[in-house]
């Protein structure tokens, strides 16, 4: 009998995140190591760094994310309808196309307040 | 409801039987030693196709690329060139780990582990023949749709902890990337799990056996196809989506500073990406492990029952279908990981904001009206779908909303990229 499921799955995830912990220890024991000043500084094309690499990013990125939970949690809400729709009939129908028509227009509503222009 | 005290108490009541529980835990651990020994199984398996098929594509890539620019490509290991990613691979493993002294160490360390192990399960949850899935479960498309969006920590992770500013660049503008085109892939398979009604991937290769006419990437939901096709692409920071490893601006993106086995593993992962990713396009739209022409062609020539009844080897007929099915599955998905490679020859890079605009302007609308319609017909228009004349009237206006969606994406590429030609011109007069 093959043994499949869950159960495997949990022990394919432990060996995954083990394996490439593998590979980095094994690379570190047959390689060759001679550090230097210059080597060791952040690589910029070459010449010295200026400033502090920790730079502040824009705030589109944040909005963006926004976004992207409120889409993402819509698309968990899509998938038991769409798994359960063979059995719903025309009412599930309807209601889905009401429920993709509010979250339209809140997509409608951050393209008009300019969320989604990225300058 | 459970008001805070009950919450409390119950808790009380658990904790002084916990460690009971952790012993009859333990006393079922024998039970579980199968399923350890088999996920070691799988797991190699998957490492195993993961890291062969990251070299035959790596080296495939780079052919397919100097054929387009007409050169020759790696020629000089082995017969071809064929050893040659081989070779990079013995090098970068020997090469020295280079970190620099501002750097998360930790981090740093952490991120390319990150980005490497969702490919590796993804691997064993996609079936490349009814009997070669390493891990079958009844949510497998949510399972790999959870496990791809786990890279972007990794990319992010990178990006900060290299301590570099064109990394950290280069990983926030992959990940806003990788999660704004999540939803359109996500919503794109909702079409086929609607006409399929299940998760599992092979329940839906299962309902595609009928041959061309049912496969969904042809007339049942090309729409889909293009979408994901398009998203996945994103996803997995292909050209024309590489703006995270734009090399003329971010030097190399969230690995600039990434050197020796830690390189690799970003380079490993990001390849074997692709394949998983044309694997399931190849599994959920064009009919998986089957031929075009309905089931098996050894079934339906007879030649499995002719090779047990008439030549007696039970087992040979047994394996044939199932290598079949494994050609099948293989010969679609490089059919799909060589489209990717003349996409990169072809197209031009976007600009950031065209690249969030498509996602979030075309995509998403279209991925919503495509579910909606596809809901409709499931409805109203099923047999009249999956009746054979019919379907050819269908398929032909679905060809052509393809052919024009495509044409128009490419013309819209070319326009912006001709924009952006110009302005620049322009600045220098």
């Amino acid at each position: 009998m093959i043994l499949t499921g869950y159960p495997v799955l949990f022990v394919v995830l432990l060996f995954a995140a083990l394996f490439p912990f593998l590979l980095f220890v094994v690379s570190q024991l047959v390689q060759y190591q001679s550090p230097s000043e210059m080597k060791n500084s952040p690589y910029e094309c070459g010449m010295l760094a200026y400033g502090d690499a920790k730079i502040r990013f824009d705030v589109k990125f944040y909005l963006y994310a926004l976004l992207f939970i409120l889409f993402d949690i819509e698309t968990v809400f899509l998938y038991p309808w769409a798994m359960a729709f063979g059995q719903l009939g025309v009412l599930a129908l309807v209601e889905m196309v009401l429920f993709i028509a509010i979250l339209g227009l809140g997509l409608v509503y951050a393209w008009r307040k300019g969320a989604l222009r990225w300058q | 409801m459970m008001s805070t005290t009950s919450w409390i108490t119950s808790i009380a009541d658990i904790l002084p039987k916990l460690p009971q529980m952790l012993w009859d835990w333990w006393l079922t651990l024998p039970d579980a030693v199968p399923a350890f020994t088999v996920g070691l199984i799988v797991f190699g398996i998957a490492a195993l196709m993961g890291q062969l098929a990251a070299i035959v594509m790596v080296l495939m890539e780079r052919k397919v690329l100097s054929w387009f620019t007409q050169r020759k490509g790696p020629n000089r290991v082995g017969p071809l060139g064929a050893l040659q990613t081989i070779a990079d691979g013995v090098k970068l493993l020997f090469k020295e780990d280079i970190m620099n002294d501002a750097q998360d160490k930790f981090l740093f360390t952490l991120a390319p582990a990150i980005f490497l192990f969702p490919v590796f399960v993804m691997f064993t949850l996609v079936p490349f023949s009814s009997t070669l899935i390493g891990v079958s479960l009844p949510v497998g498309l949510l399972a790999l749709f959870a496990l791809s969006s786990i890279s972007v920590i990794g990319v992010v992770l990178a990006g900060w902890a290299s301590n570099n500013k064109f990394s950290l660049l280069g990983g926030m503008r992959s990940a806003a990337q990788a999660i704004s085109y999540e939803i359109p892939l996500v919503l794109s398979l909702l079409g086929v799990v609607l006409l399929t009604g299940t998760m599992d991937l092979s329940k839906i290769i299962e309902a595609q056996r009928g041959g061309l006419l049912h496969w969904f990437g042809i007339f049942l939901a090309p729409v889909s196809f293009l979408i994901f096709y398009t998203a996945s692409l994103a996803e997995v920071n292909r050209v024309p989506f590489d703006l995270p490893e734009a090399e003329s601006e971010l030097v190399g993106g969230y690995n600039t500073e990434y050197s020796g086995m830690k390189f690799a593993t970003f380079f490993l992962a990001e390849y074997a990406g692709l394949f998983i990713i044309s694997a399931i396009c190849a599994a959920v739209f064009f009919g998986g492990y089957y031929s075009p022409f309905g089931g098996l062609i050894v079934e339906q020539t007879g030649f499995n029952v002719w090779l047990a009844n008439t030549l007696g080897v039970h087992q040979l007929a047994q394996l044939i279908p199932q290598a079949e099915m494994l050609l099948w599955m293989l010969s679609k998905t490089y059919v799909f990981v060589y489209m990717a490679m003349l996409i990169r020859g072809t197209l031009p890079r976007l600009k950031p904001d065209e690249l969030m605009g498509f996602s979030w302007k075309f995509l998403l609308p279209v991925a919503l009206i495509n579910v909606l319609m596809i809901a409709f017909v499931k409805l109203f228009l099923m047999d009249f779908a999956l009746n054979l004349v019919s379907a050819w009237v269908y398929l032909g206006i679905a060809l052509l909303i393809g052919i024009f969606g495509i044409g128009g994406f490419c013309l819209w590429i070319s326009r912006s990229f001709t924009k952006q030609l110009q302005s620049r011109l322009l600045k220098q007069v």
